[in-house]
């Protein structure tokens, strides 16, 4: 230790190693701070809402904030997600964990039907692809009625108590079901991170940052597409599954059109790319939705024009610009 | 299948081709603007669902149907003018996914803006009294309407080519959606250009709006339906082809229209199942260049 005063230099680079070490433990950081969540949010329903569609950015953020790939057909996976989740349990009787489990799969296995056309197309026409394909899914599901009860919806979905090694936990109490979908969020949260520090999530960043390069080094770009396009669909059946438990209903609206569109808001919202802005863009989106639609039913007006001018001026979100500040 | 006789299948075929023009008037908009502004203008539903609006708007004011025909383009076009100026240009160079948010932001703000106006359930659109009934068509009874519908389409595809092909100023279009850059070295302002095709663009699905109104009606929601519809004739025609977006659009309209009188239940997924089609055989689509999917 020598008694040379600070520098400048010195003091920022401390700053930055706090700064590096947050970001190596975001997993950890993002966990505890959902696990106080609930203690400054006055509406438990709202926060495990925010929870589930936090969940359902991530995963789309993978594939647009990661991979650079626009979707607007992400309601097909995270409907998916939710509709195989319900009738697992509404018409095979099966416990709740494994309609959990069969829920991911599910968006996992509808992303891969989907993205094994999506990924022939580039830019705009992927956005474009899955929105088309995403509408196709709609409409199947919605005639399909004894299945998935078409335009009124998948009923009936009654999970009363959670069951874990003996513990019987009330799932009709807002906290404890708060912390029951917490518990798969913080899960979902631990394997993103991993992914993301893999070697195959830095071979999803170089595809991004330059395809051609990526394709000259060895790496098949469109297979890690396809890849990152199922790992999505599982991360967003994941959350249409816990939105399915939550709600004991799916409605034929998580499949519109409308739900793929808000999750590309809520991404951009609260700044792509980044490991924690699905969340803070979904807490956003869903706190001006409930709080302007006090006041007006023309919620979506506000939250247009807000989106608007965030694209215009705050193309990194809000949690991008704040990560910004603090990096320089 | 005694029901199913050859007349039937020939007039359904017209009834696709009629439900096709619609759609070829909304892509040809949508691919003109992308063609030459590479922008994919998700708002393009929006301004289509505001074509039929001022179209009724024009009818609740004591107009006709003709007179609705003649402001719809130009009050549609206008407001398609303010956005490309105001809120589509400072976004050009900052990557391809930004003007198609922003219109996506756009179209959720138009929506509800009309659902303000008009209020959230639909209206019917009569069909003016002149185009009411059926004409003898030689194979059998069609729908007067749907008839003109077609010819109003090919009109409009008329003075576009015209407009493209033979003026100067079409010259100058064609030359900035091949390379903006030389254009502009050569003295054009390429920025107006592009304000004129997205007023052009707009103005056509307002067009195609009001034209589609008497036969759906008219609601705030009507614009996304046919937005994913006409992504279907974009991909099947090929992004940026004004001759593929004619050819697909009627292609799309005879499906949706023969899967409806053989399978009802199949007719909105049997679009998605040609694209799906399409898109595993020949992926830049019927007259796309394989260059522009990237």
């Amino acid at each position: 230790m020598s008694d040379v005063p600070q520098t400048i230099a010195d003091a920022s680079d401390r700053s930055n190693s706090l700064f590096d070490m947050a970001v190596r433990h975001r997993a950890i950081l993002a966990s505890v701070f959902l696990l106080m969540f609930p203690l400054i949010m006055p509406f438990k329903a709202l926060a495990a809402n925010i929870l589930i569609y936090g969940l359902y950015a991530l995963g789309f953020n993978l594939l647009f904030g990661f991979l650079g790939l626009l979707s607007f057909g992400h309601a097909a996976l995270f409907g998916t997600g939710a509709y195989f989740c319900g009738i697992a349990i509404v018409h095979f009787g099966l416990p709740w964990y494994v309609a959990i489990l069969i829920g991911t799969l599910g968006g996992a296995g509808m992303a891969a039907i989907i993205g094994v056309l999506a990924v022939r197309t580039r830019g705009i026409y992927f956005a474009m692809v899955t929105m088309a394909l995403a509408q196709c899914v709609y409409y199947l599901f919605y005639q399909a009625e004894g299945w998935t009860g078409g335009e009124n919806g998948l009923r009936g979905i009654n999970v009363r108590v959670i069951d874990i090694f003996g513990l019987k936990f009330d799932f009709l109490d807002p906290l404890t079901r708060y912390y029951v979908i917490a518990a798969f969020v913080i899960l979902a949260l631990f394997v993103l991170s991993r992914i993301l520090a893999s070697p195959f999530g830095a071979v999803i960043e170089a595809v991004r940052e330059n395809e051609a390069r990526a394709r000259a080094s060895g790496y098949n770009v469109m297979l890690t597409r396809l890849l990152t396009f199922i790992l999505s669909g599982a991360f967003c059946g994941l959350a249409g599954a816990l939105a399915a438990l939550h709600l004991s209903i799916v409605p034929i609206e998580m499949l519109h059109y409308e739900t793929s569109g808000m999750v590309v808001m809520m991404a951009l919202l609260g700044g792509m790319g980044t490991f924690f802005g699905p969340f803070v863009g979904a807490a956003v989106f869903m706190l001006l939705e409930n709080l302007v639609s006090l006041w007006t039913v023309h919620w979506q007006l506000i939250v247009g024009a807000v989106f608007v001018a965030c694209v215009l001026f705050f193309p990194a979100g809000i949690w991008g610009t704040i990560l910004r500040r603090i990096h320089k | 299948m005694a029901g199913l006789s050859l007349d039937l299948i020939a007039v359904q075929l017209f009834a696709g081709l009629a439900l096709g023009a619609i759609y070829v008037l909304f892509a040809i908009g949508l691919s003109l603007i992308f063609g030459m502004l590479t922008v994919v203008n998700f708002a393009h539903g929006a301004f289509f669902m505001v074509g039929a609006y001022v179209g009724l708007f024009v009818l609740m004011m004591g107009g006709n149907f003709w007179l609705a025909l003649v402001v719809v383009p130009l009050v549609v076009g206008v407001i398609g003018l303010i956005v490309e100026r105001f809120l589509v240009r400072p976004l050009y160079g900052r990557g391809i996914d930004y003007p198609l948010l922003l219109t996506f932001g756009l179209s959720y703000i138009m929506v509800e803006l009309i659902r303000i106006a008009f209020g959230t359930t639909g209206y019917p659109f009569d069909t003016p009294e002149l185009l009411q009934g059926a004409v003898d068509i030689g194979i059998g009874y069609f729908p007067l309407y749907r008839l003109f519908v077609l010819g109003a389409a090919a009109v409009v595809l008329l003075v576009l080519w015209l407009f493209l092909e033979k003026t100067s100023y079409g010259l100058i279009i064609r030359a900035g959606a091949r390379d903006p850059q030389i254009v502009r070295v050569l003295g054009v302002d390429v920025s107006r250009v592009w304000l004129v095709v997205f007023g052009v663009g707009t103005g056509i699905a307002g067009l195609a709006g009001v034209l589609a109104a008497p036969l759906q009606g008219v609601i705030p929601e009507m614009g996304s339906t046919i937005l994913a519809e006409a992504f279907v004739v974009t991909v099947v025609g090929g992004m940026g082809s004004i001759g593929g977006a004619v050819i697909a659009g009627l292609l799309v309209g005879v499906v949706v229209s023969m899967t409806s009188l053989f399978a009802p239940e199949m007719a909105k997924v049997s679009i998605f199942a040609l694209m799906a089609i399409v898109l595993l055989v020949r992926p830049q689509g019927f007259f796309g260049r394989a260059g522009l999917m990237s």
